[in-house]
């Protein structure tokens, strides 16, 4: 296990708050720097989100290579970070998808202990449920093939369902009732914005510069390799350039002449006034379109699906919203005066095969790392770590190589719509 | 929510509605001869700008007919609809009808021209 460099920071335990409260929490270590770009950096990662941050750390503690940094242009964890649902999972139905989310959900497992710093992960688990007979015997091929990979889920009577969530309705009368569904037990949640922190603090320990409000506005080439790229803070020269950027992959693409098979959407999202604890788990419908968890605040988490046309505008369509209200009032009747504190939309980068890509490009030093679509946070851990691991060595490892750029044009798709198409 | 003014029924709500995402995507010429890369070009790569992008729709709860769209992608603005098989008019739908990576393809822009002339002829 790699682990934060500790020589850098102060360890954050019970006797380092003690010890500060001496001082009235004034002289706590800063977390991370602010430091002016170099003029030289091995490598340079375009956004500082938590897949982003997480490629820079692995890529320090790892491989060894300090000589990085993060630009972002707004604040780190202030794009998709900061906007989704904290979901976690491995529950996918593909080898090669079973194998990258397993991979993050073990690194998940440990992240705490690893950073030095609570990412608040806890494993409440993830429960699917199925509203008619076909879903529910899909679900149950779904559950061997998970099972054959060795991932925990498992299948869920309607009464067994009843008892692990009391608050939420089976009644047989519903417009689509509750025929069954499966659980993962390891999944669960986890703190956005701790994810976010937790690796810049880190990343900061082995001297990765994290450079916010800086924003990437060309990228030059010299006979096809990356050899600068002008931001708003001047020009950075570097020979590898890892783009991390989300819903904004094609608009960086297209400065290169870059064709990606990506669409960018709006996904929503919202959270309800806190209340008293209801809900220790979180559940999810595909078929419904509708995911829900309740926060350690007490706010309930909703989510819906994505829109259905490519928009960057940050905040999605009204029916989109509606349906998702309805169809979360009918399955827990008891949500139906709460009111809703706020609610917002992220971009996220699709792809055809609901799949991410993590690979080179024909433009030699040049990586993308992106269309994750509705499912990237579950995945920061391990995508970070295969991606440090493409950028460091130039060739993918066996968990990043199937979901490289060409296998669009090998017709090697991994459908996965039957597993994120909705609910990441 | 979007207000949408269908060609063939007149102003409706975005529910009615589906959309095929980006328009005027010619099916290659030369089908034998075309590379790997070229094939996937044509079936998955797509246009995804950060502003003006002229899409197809489909009055799906309506007359089921197709139309072109020419909206801006920060602000859902919608700037022109037009008919299947016609160019864009408007001054925005112009400008991101020339943007679009499917013209810079020769070949394929060609194609392009050609099979809109033949349908207004």
């Amino acid at each position: 296990m790699t682990l934060i460099d500790n020589k850098n920071k102060e360890k954050y335990s019970i006797f380092s708050i003690i010890r500060n409260s001496f001082t009235n929490h004034k002289k706590w270590q800063i977390a991370w720097k602010n430091p002016v770009p170099k003029k030289n950096y091995d490598v340079i990662i375009v956004g500082g989100g938590g897949h982003g941050l997480a490629s820079a750390y692995y890529l320090a503690s790892v491989h060894g290579v300090k000589n990085v940094a993060v630009i972002e242009k707004g604040w780190i964890g202030g794009g998709n970070t900061g906007r989704n649902t904290t979901i976690i999972r491995s529950n996918y139905l593909w080898d090669e998808s079973a194998a990258i989310y397993e991979h993050s959900l073990k690194l998940w497992e440990n992240l705490s202990q690893e950073l030095n710093f609570n990412v608040m992960f806890s494993q409440r688990g993830v429960l699917t449920i199925a509203h008619s007979e076909h879903e529910l015997k899909e679900m149950s091929r779904r559950v061997h093939a998970i099972n054959l990979n060795g991932i925990d889920s498992e299948i869920l009577s309607p009464s067994e369902i009843k008892k692990f969530v009391p608050i939420i309705n089976i009644d047989q009368s519903l417009r689509y009732p509750i025929m069954g569904g499966f659980l993962q037990k390891r999944g669960g949640t986890a703190r956005h914005d701790a994810v976010a922190w937790g690796y810049a603090r880190a990343c900061d320990s082995y001297g990765v510069d994290i450079i916010q409000n800086c924003e990437l506005k060309n990228i030059i080439c010299k006979k096809n390799k990356i050899v600068s790229i002008e931001t708003t803070l001047g020009k950075i020269n570097t020979s590898k350039l890892g783009v991390v950027v989300a819903g904004h992959s094609s608009v960086i693409a297209d400065k290169v002449g870059i064709k990606l098979p990506i669409q960018s959407r709006p996904l929503q999202a919202l959270v309800s006034e806190p209340v008293k604890p209801i809900l220790d788990t979180v559940i999810m419908s595909n078929a419904v379109h509708m995911y829900i968890s309740q926060s350690d605040k007490g706010e309930m988490v909703l989510g819906a699906g994505v829109d259905k046309y490519n928009s960057y505008a940050q905040k999605g369509s009204f029916p989109v919203t509606q349906q998702m209200i309805a169809s979360a009032i009918e399955l827990f009747p008891i949500l139906s005066r709460l009111r809703m504190l706020r609610h917002w939309g992220g971009i996220v980068d699709t792809c055809p095969d609901a799949s991410p890509i993590i690979s080179k490009t024909e433009i030699e030093g040049l990586f993308f790392n992106c269309g994750w679509g509705t499912g990237g946070f579950k995945a920061t851990p391990g995508s970070g770590h295969v991606f440090a691991d493409l950028l460091a060595n130039d060739r993918p490892n066996e968990i990043a190589k199937p979901f490289s750029l060409d296998r669009f044009e090998k017709g090697v798709l991994i459908d996965e719509h039957g597993a994120a198409g909705v609910a990441h | 929510m979007l207000n949408i003014e269908c060609p063939y029924c007149g102003l409706r709500d975005e529910i009615e509605f589906s959309c095929g995402g980006e328009a005027h995507i010619v099916r290659p010429n030369k089908c034998h001869g075309l590379s790997n890369k070229e094939w996937s070009e044509y079936l998955f790569s797509r246009y995804n700008p950060k502003g003006i992008f002229i899409e197809r729709w489909v009055h799906s709860s309506g007359c089921r007919r197709w139309f072109n769209l020419v909206r801006n992608t920060i602000t859902n603005e919608i700037y022109e609809i037009y008919k299947m098989g016609e160019n864009p008019k408007s001054k925005e739908g112009k400008i991101a009808f020339k943007k679009n990576w499917r013209g810079s393809h020769k070949d394929e822009f060609n194609n392009l021209e050609k099979i809109n002339v033949k349908k207004k002829n």
